[in-house]
């Protein structure tokens, strides 16, 4: 199979996970669109990997998800602070950055 | 032993006083501090006849001998040693130094013995006499450089002795800056010669110096004036030489040691010793040699005018470190030496009649009340009369043959120098009547209520005043102690005054022109290389000097005899008749005022410009600018800050995008 139907399919991924980031409001989806723009990438990875026939691709793919799971550590501990702290669970209400 | 070693013991002894007095006064009787110091000044003073005797085994062109104790610095090109200079130059001076200073120890034993501060008194000094010989016995510029600063610190701490005493402490803050400003003069030459010639030692300088520079060359020119800096504020010289009639705020024996007999001399012997870079800078060397001149002449009017005994000394102090200083300037090391040696034993012979007649004046230092002290005050009326003698230049006394000396060469040089000779010989007439103002007005006369005091075997209690001002004040911190002290009572005192005033009569012997000439012979081994050195005057014109030189004392000493003995009116006439004069005189030249104009007030100025606009105007506006630019600029950018979390992914998406969007134009 030719290498760009993965690189399409790798890009209606990133997509939906990029649109997932920006419209939805619950912090726990905004996570997991993230993770989904994140595997985006290592499709696009290893399918130029295997369509080379080198393991640059590879390599870079097993660091993305080390990446992943450390974000996700992360990203679920703070979510679980928050909800401990009964603090509310939307990404807009949270603004103590504001200038 | 080596003369090095000696040298190093030299050194050694005064520093070990200092520490000790220092350091044990609380647990000692308070008499041990005076027997102490005076001892280690007399182990210094035999170590520096040991260095004497033992440089005379020496070949004279092997003279010339230097040791160092470890490096202080080296590192490309630069060496810097702790090293000593031990040769015949430095050699006089130390003898010179610390033997009288041995003799002041001896005499401040017993005038200081009332006072509070004793113990603090003996460890300054002894502190001095080291930093002193360190100025002397240093063998390269920095270590020159640290023993001037250590002497302008000494000197600082025994002007203002007394510190209860406002006058003392400004006395000794105004001598503490002007010798600053000598130093920064000695560092900015040191740097100057170490620029030029890759080095500090004395001997590789002058060496080198020889081949690097021309004859008054630019550089050669700057680094022999900024040399004089130095030498002019340490020895009082115009327009530097204001400190030093304020010093005699000071104990009596700190004037006679240290504004007398050796600090003061520390220009002199800077110039005799850098003699071959002054050699290689005439320029310089005249200049020196006018400012010299200007200040004998100008200090011995003022001394003419004077009432204080002790400034009247002072300035009279300064106008011969003026002889010295044209001496040396010209050429004429051996007779500038040679004076600086006889000037330290009659000029400390002097200030020490003159502290022993204060005590018995209770403290007052003006001679217009004092008279008639010969019958009361017998062995100081000799001190002083034998002291104002060889001041006065009399013939056969030491100042007879070492002035001349000096005036002699200058004429033999000829040409621009007879100006030296003339103004030399003019001032030695003025020195010869000052001289006996004192002697003449102190000893003969009716005697005064304190010396009849004297003389019926008690001594005058006065209120204890400030003789400057007239203020009362407390003697909780000495002022001679709560007692005073005449030489008469006082052996520790009258042996001091005594050796001193053999030494005056006799020391003009060693020099006699073309009989011994034992100065000569020794000081050859440190200017063999130098060509003036070597101008001797014929004897004959020698002896025609001394002739001179003796006419015009005997002359001084006759106008002095007539104005203040035979014809006791005629101040007060001569006074009225030349008002403008006297005042003129009174008022010092107006050299105060002069500085206060020049110096002082432009500099307040200078500082209240710097802080009304310079520091107000310029740095706070710079500071609030830059501090009102950063707010404006956090003003424009802080609405970018929603706090929206979704509104950044959205940016960053974007961003990416943009990025991508470029590359793809870019690549294709």
């Amino acid at each position: 199979m030719a290498v760009e139907w993965y690189l399409v399919l790798s890009a209606l991924l990133f997509a939906t996970g990029a649109a997932g980031v920006l419209l939805r409001r619950s912090p726990l989806v905004v996570l997991l669109c993230l993770e989904l723009m994140l595997n985006a990438g290592n499709l696009a990875l290893l399918a130029f990997a295997r369509s080379t026939g080198t393991e640059d691709g590879h390599v870079f793919a097993l660091v993305v998800i080390v990446v992943a799971a450390c974000e996700v550590v992360v990203g679920l501990g703070l979510i679980v602070a928050m909800f401990r702290r009964r603090l509310p669970l939307n990404v807009d209400e949270l603004r103590g950055l504001k200038g | 032993m080596s003369a090095t070693a000696f040298g190093w013991l030299i050194l050694l002894f005064p520093l070990a006083g200092s520490i000790l007095i220092g350091l044990g006064h609380r647990r000692w009787p308070a008499k041990t501090a005076g027997w102490i110091g005076t001892a280690a000044i007399g182990l210094a003073f035999a170590a520096a006849i040991g260095a004497f005797l033992s440089l005379l085994g020496e070949p004279a062109e092997e003279r010339q001998l230097t040791s160092s104790a470890w490096d202080y610095a080296t590192s490309v090109g630069l060496d810097i040693q702790l090293g000593i200079l031990v040769d015949p130059l430095s050699v006089v001076m130390c003898l010179v130094v610390t033997g009288v200073s041995t003799l002041i120890h001896l005499y401040s034993t017993a005038y200081m013995v009332s006072d509070k501060g004793y113990a603090r008194f003996f460890s300054y000094l002894n502190f001095f006499v080291f930093s002193m010989l360190l100025l002397v016995l240093a063998g390269n510029f920095v270590l020159l450089i640290v023993g001037w600063a250590f002497v302008g610190f000494a000197s600082y701490a025994l002007i203002s002795f007394w510190y209860r005493r406002g006058t003392a402490t400004a006395a000794g803050m105004k001598a503490f800056v002007i010798n600053v400003v000598g130093d920064i003069g000695l560092v900015l030459a040191a740097f100057l010669i170490f620029r030029e010639v890759g080095a500090f030692e004395y001997l590789t300088v002058f060496e080198e110096s020889r081949e690097h520079f021309e004859t008054n060359e630019g550089s050669i020119v700057a680094i022999c004036l900024l040399l004089l800096v130095g030498a002019f504020a340490k020895s009082a010289q115009i327009p530097f030489h204001t400190w030093l009639p304020d010093a005699m705020e000071g104990p009596t024996p700190v004037s006679a040691l240290i504004h007398a007999a050796t600090m003061v001399t520390a220009g002199v012997y800077l110039i005799a010793r850098a003699h071959p870079l002054f050699e290689l800078a005439p320029t310089a060397a005249d200049i020196a040699a006018f400012v010299g001149l200007a200040t004998l002449i100008v200090a011995a009017t003022i001394a003419l005018v004077v009432t204080d005994l002790k400034r009247i000394i002072a300035y009279s102090t300064m106008s011969q470190i003026g002889y010295m200083i044209v001496g040396v300037s010209i050429g004429a090391y051996t007779a500038g030496i040679f004076h600086l040696m006889t000037h330290a034993f009659f000029k400390a012979l002097l200030f020490m009649a003159a502290g022993s007649v204060i005590g018995a004046m209770a403290g007052n230092q003006n001679i217009d009340r004092m008279s008639g002290f010969r019958r009361a005050m017998p062995f100081t009326s000799l001190a002083l009369i034998v002291g104002g003698l060889a001041l006065a230049g009399f013939p056969l006394m030491s100042g007879f043959f070492s002035k001349d000396e000096i005036l002699v060469f200058a004429a033999e040089r000829g040409g621009m120098y007879w100006i030296f000779a003339i103004g030399g010989y003019a001032a030695a007439f003025l020195t010869a009547f000052y001289a006996f103002r004192i002697g003449f007005r102190v000893v003969l006369g009716e005697p005064c209520e304190e010396a009849k005091e004297v003389e019926r075997g008690g001594l005058a209690h006065g209120e204890h005043e400030n003789p400057a001002t007239g203020e009362k004040e407390d003697t909780e911190v000495g002022f001679p102690g709560s007692e005073h002290h005449i030489a008469e009572r006082a052996p520790g005192m009258k042996i001091a005054m005594g050796v001193l005033a053999m030494l005056s009569i006799v020391a003009g012997f060693i020099q006699l022109p073309g009989v011994t000439a034992g100065m000569e012979h020794f000081l050859e081994g440190s200017f063999e290389e130098s060509e003036l050195f070597h101008i001797v005057p014929s004897e004959g014109s020698a002896y025609t000097g001394l002739l001179i030189g003796g006419l015009m004392a005997f002359a001084g000493i006759g106008v002095a005899y007539l104005v203040y003995v035979a014809r006791p009116g005629l101040t007060g006439r001569l006074r009225s008749r030349m008002e403008g004069v006297h005042g003129f005189l009174q008022r010092k030249w107006y050299f105060d005022e002069a500085i206060d104009f020049l110096v002082y007030r432009p500099a307040i100025k200078l500082g209240q410009f710097s802080n009304n606009v310079i520091e107000r105007v310029v740095v706070d506006g710079i500071v609030s600018v830059t501090a009102g630019a950063v707010r404006e600029a956090g003003l424009l950018v802080r609405g970018a800050q929603s706090g929206f979390v979704r509104a950044y992914a959205l940016l960053v998406l974007g961003g990416f995008a943009a990025l991508a969007l470029y590359f793809l134009v870019v690549s294709s």
